[in-house]
């Protein structure tokens, strides 16, 4: 569904990504986890061609985003939603208006179905008391939650998260990671969620990929990922000071 | 070796920002179908433009009408009959000053709010979070300000018009001790529609430059809080002088000697 091919970005001198691999199969919540500044949020605003690759390839059933159209960019776009690691609401409309916008743009649905639709996921990551708020006017983590209501507002198959569970407390996190297992199994969604919280990692996710100094340096499902004897991962899954990770 | 680097890379992005700002453009155009859909994001921006600029607007206007009855009579005095003192200002007026200050004023209050909006949307992804929900920004966003600006600064122009004069009428009548209906009759004397058409015109184009520049420099934006200030910084002074440097394009083609 997803496949991301010899994937290679540099900004300036610093290179990001180096022909990082990664395939995801449609219905599968792949996890990437890694350092911070390690360049999780690069390799996902690739997928959607938010950042144009230096070289390599993003696969989207098969297509290469690069190749395709402005209009079929926008569809595969439409049918996908992502969870931007800041939120990236917009601030000049409520959180309803927010959730709303993608059905209002794209869809012929009525103000009366679209306002149903928003407040029906507005409610799935408990904010239903703050619909009529602006997002300057909730916390962090509620704005967090807002944005993941948006991204899955149109039913989306696919759903990019960057870091979902961040600036959560663990009771709320845990309820996120429900709603995402959720998403997958009863609604099929592929995603790829980038995370460094181990335990939404293990939670949520298929297949968790390591991307270490711009490679995946490990890719393998959850109990692989446990048991493997890669010093790397098992030092950042365990949190470890020592180790070849250095700290700070 | 330095210095040749820097005009080198000057004169690089100089050729990047005109290309991206073709590239802007394109969309812009391909946008314009849309325009009956984004009535109300026009409407919008239509009010917002109104309600920021028409305060500066009536200040800057009434004293320049003011300063220049006054300038006028000092010039005429011994000179010139004072019952022309209101087709001087008059003509002066429509076909310069209203124009070129009021746009000048909008590209300091609606230009740099543009650039300063568009620009934190651009740093804060809210603009990536249009592109991946499949909503063009250029249709949602800029259109409906370059529309707007097109529509709006005619609109405060003439307004910038009717105030200069009566600002202008306000002197003649005090201090220059002219009737109001000598000093009116001199501007009717020889007022021309042209001369407003001109003027119009060259409102019309200012209202283009203000807000397609303040959108250009917002989405260009990079680099957080303090990119959004060069950002707003540019658009004001970019503005400004193809402003200044537009007009006198648009009076060598518009009058002919
Ligand atoms: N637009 C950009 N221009 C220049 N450098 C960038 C840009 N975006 C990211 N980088 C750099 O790329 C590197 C990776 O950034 P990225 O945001 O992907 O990190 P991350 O793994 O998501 O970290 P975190 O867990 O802290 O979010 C960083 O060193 C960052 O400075
Ligand atoms: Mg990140």
């Amino acid at each position: 569904m997803i496949s991301i091919k010899q994937l290679s970005k540099s900004f300036g001198n610093l290179t990001v990504l180096r022909d990082v691999d990664l395939d995801v199969e449609r219905g599968e919540t792949a996890v990437v986890i890694g350092r911070s500044g390690s360049g999780k949020s690069v390799l996902l605003k690739h997928i959607l061609g938010l950042i144009h690759p230096d070289s390599g390839h993003v696969y989207i059933d098969g297509q290469s985003i690069e190749q395709m159209t402005r209009r079929e960019l926008d569809q595969v776009r439409i049918r996908s939603g992502v969870l931007f690691q800041g939120g990236a609401l917009f601030d000049s409309m409520t959180l309803l208006e927010n959730v709303g916008l993608g059905l209002a743009e794209n869809t012929r649905k009525s103000r009366q179905e679209i306002d149903d639709i928003a407040t029906e996921r507005l409610q799935w990551v408990g904010l239903k008391d703050a619909i009529d708020k602006f997002p300057s006017e909730v916390s962090g983590g509620m704005r967090k939650r807002a944005a993941l209501a948006r991204a899955i507002a149109m039913d989306p198959d696919i759903v990019l998260y960057d870091e979902p569970t961040t600036g959560l407390d663990p009771v709320t996190a845990e309820g996120i990671n429900d709603l995402i297992v959720h998403l997958r199994e009863r609604l099929e969604v592929t995603a790829i969620a980038v995370t460094h919280d181990m335990n939404s990692a293990f939670k949520i996710g298929d297949r968790i990929a390591m991307l270490y100094e711009g490679r995946i340096v490990f890719n393998g499902t959850a109990d692989d990922a446990r048991s493997s004897d890669d010093p790397v991962l098992q030092q950042f899954i365990k949190g470890d000071t020592e180790g070849p990770l250095e700290i700070i | 070796m330095g210095f040749v680097q820097t005009i080198g890379r000057w004169v690089l992005n100089l050729v990047l920002d005109i290309g991206r700002l073709g590239i802007m453009c394109g969309r812009l155009l391909s946008a314009v179908l849309r325009i009956p859909r984004s009535l109300k994001l026009i409407i919008n921006q239509m009010l917002t433009m109104g309600v920021q600029s028409l305060p500066l607007v009536l200040l800057t206007s009434a004293f320049t009408g003011a300063v220049s009855a006054w300038q006028g009579a000092y010039q005429f005095q011994n000179y010139v009959p004072m019952r022309y003192l209101g087709t001087a200002v008059g003509k002066a007026v429509v076909i310069e000053l209203a124009p070129v200050l009021t746009a000048l004023v909008v590209a300091g209050r609606v230009g740099a709010s543009i650039a300063a909006e568009l620009g934190t949307m651009r740093v804060t992804e809210q603009i990536d979070a249009l592109e991946v929900m499949g909503i063009d920004p250029v249709r949602y966003l800029v259109m409906p300000r370059v529309v707007s600006g097109l529509i709006m600064m005619p609109m405060l122009v003439m307004f910038a018009n009717v105030i200069a004069i009566l600002g202008a009428l306000v002197i003649a009548v005090t201090l220059v001790n002219l009737s109001s209906e000598t000093f009116l009759n001199g501007v009717r004397m020889f007022f021309s529609f042209s001369d407003l058409y001109t003027g119009l015109t060259k409102a019309t184009v200012f209202g283009l430059i203000i807000s397609l520049i303040g959108s250009f420099q917002g989405f260009n934006a990079s680099g957080g809080a303090e990119g959004v200030g060069r950002a707003t910084t540019r658009a004001v002074v970019t503005s400004s002088v193809l402003i200044l440097i537009s007009n006198f394009l648009l009076a060598t083609i518009q009058f002919r000697l």
